[in-house]
């Protein structure tokens, strides 16, 4: 964890931008029920960030394995392979500023190609395919790039209204370099007719926030006659210049 | 029309869903062999300086009920008051502590549980210091974006008393949902989504 990957770049000490907590879903969102009992009836207390708040963890690459960016294998068997439709999922994370954020740590998670998680509180009838386990992660390099791949998840449906399906999803969780960065979210496909249906994504009342959250089908990164590509970036919140707070490090 | 601030707008987030323990805790959730140990299970080891501690705690629901599929992230300074991070510009945190962690509540009771140590006083932007504290996130099904809160200690009633966090809450009657009673070297810290125990969550 102390062995920094960004050593050699200027340490960042502003505050963050302030989150835009109209853009980001509410709280309460009685369509999605489950968020009825589990969200806050008190506004928010706010608190510039805190030295408390704007450092975080920095992981290095000594936590990787060699398949950790591979789910069609890192749960296999030798020789074999998950089952569904090959993809490569590709893309950047970005600060609000439009920089890319080096040694971000991604993890991600999903359904196998029939929508079944690996998880023992899930009762899908669709089988689980022996050969996937659907987690990952990886860290962005210098300029912020990251890749992993892995099968297409399957639609799922879920215990909401009576006939609710998820589209199509992967789950990400990132870190920046503050702990105030903290991110989960969900990656959605490109032309997939149940984002517009699903209440989860309907969370969010802006559709630029959800267009935001829908990766590309991208055929010029498809490995041919092997693996697509779907292209998706992420955005951290950007981080305040400190230039009159402190010239020292100012940027 | 003026120049525009080319600025990006933050992804949007999203629930973690019942299942985020695939992701984030493999090892939790019975996938083996993936990672060998799940992130953020071990803050210390023998050599980290301070005083050790456990917390404890549940996440309950506007019912009262607690959630048996929350995620708990923790993040707090060093024995002496440092982070360990490379934003940290005061000096080097103990390199035996991480600093963070990672806990998913009980499938079965709900509660969570971290060993870790007692943090020394940070300083606040105006060089006031804080009390010792401990900067909680919490996500699971049914929670849309994160919540963040803290968690104080109950046997630092003078340094709770001059904390500039604490001082601004408008509510007094609220400061104490942040405060972790201690009984031996174990803190509790229940966390009340919603209603009249409901702790306070900050925007940060």
């Amino acid at each position: 964890m102390s062995d920094s990957q960004i050593s050699n770049r200027k340490p960042e000490t502003g505050a963050f931008f302030q989150r835009d907590r109209e853009w980001h879903p509410q709280a309460y969102t009685p369509w999605y029920k489950t968020s009825v009992l589990r969200s806050p009836q008190k506004a928010l207390l706010s608190l510039d960030g805190s030295l408390s708040e704007i450092t975080g963890p920095v992981f290095g690459h000594n936590i990787l394995g060699e398949l950790d960016n591979d789910l069609i294998t890192n749960f296999a068997k030798p020789g074999e392979m998950a089952i569904g439709p090959r993809i490569i999922v590709y893309g950047r994370v970005l600060d609000e500023r439009g920089k890319g954020v080096p040694g971000a740590l991604l993890e991600f998670w999903q359904a196998n190609a029939g929508g079944r998680y690996r998880h023992r509180k899930e009762g899908y009838v669709a089988p689980l395919d022996p050969n996937f386990g659907g987690c990952g992660r990886t860290i962005t390099d210098e300029d912020g790039n990251y890749s992993f791949r892995t099968i297409q998840p399957g639609p799922y449906p879920w215990p909401n209204g009576v006939n609710d399906w998820r589209p199509a999803h992967i789950h990400f969780s990132l870190f920046g370099h503050g702990f105030a960065q903290r991110l989960i979210t969900q990656m959605y496909f490109e032309g997939d007719p149940l984002i517009w249906k699903c209440p989860i994504v309907k969370t969010i009342n802006d559709k630029a926030a959800i267009d935001g959250l829908t990766a590309a089908l991208d055929m010029n990164a498809t490995i041919p006659m092997d693996s697509r590509a779907y292209k998706f970036d992420m955005v951290l919140r950007g981080r305040r210049s400190t230039l009159f707070e402190n010239r020292m490090d100012g940027n | 029309m003026v120049q525009p601030l080319n600025q990006l707008k933050e992804s949007a987030s999203q629930t973690a869903g019942p299942y985020v323990h695939i992701g984030l805790t493999p090892n939790f959730a019975e996938i083996g062999g993936v990672y060998s140990e799940d992130l953020g299970t071990s803050m210390v080891n023998d050599k980290t300086k301070g005083e050790r501690i456990t917390i404890v705690g549940r996440v309950l629901d506007g019912t009262g009920t607690p959630l048996r599929d929350a995620l708990i992230e923790i993040w707090q300074a060093d024995a002496d008051g440092l982070h360990n991070s490379p934003s940290e510009m005061r000096g080097s945190a103990d390199a035996n502590f991480t600093g963070w962690g990672r806990c998913p509540t009980d499938m079965d009771n709900g509660e969570f549980r971290f060993e870790t140590i007692k943090p020394g006083r940070v300083p606040f932007k105006d060089g006031r210091k804080q009390a010792p504290h401990i900067t909680f996130w919490v996500v699971a099904r049914g929670i849309n974006i994160g919540l963040h809160t803290r968690m104080y200690f109950g046997d630092e009633e003078k340094a709770n008393g001059e904390d500039p966090v604490l001082a601004r809450v408008e509510h007094r009657v609220r400061v104490a949902t942040l405060i972790a009673p201690r009984e031996g070297s174990t803190y509790r810290f229940d966390i009340h989504l919603q209603g009249e125990k409901e702790t306070i969550f900050f925007d940060i």
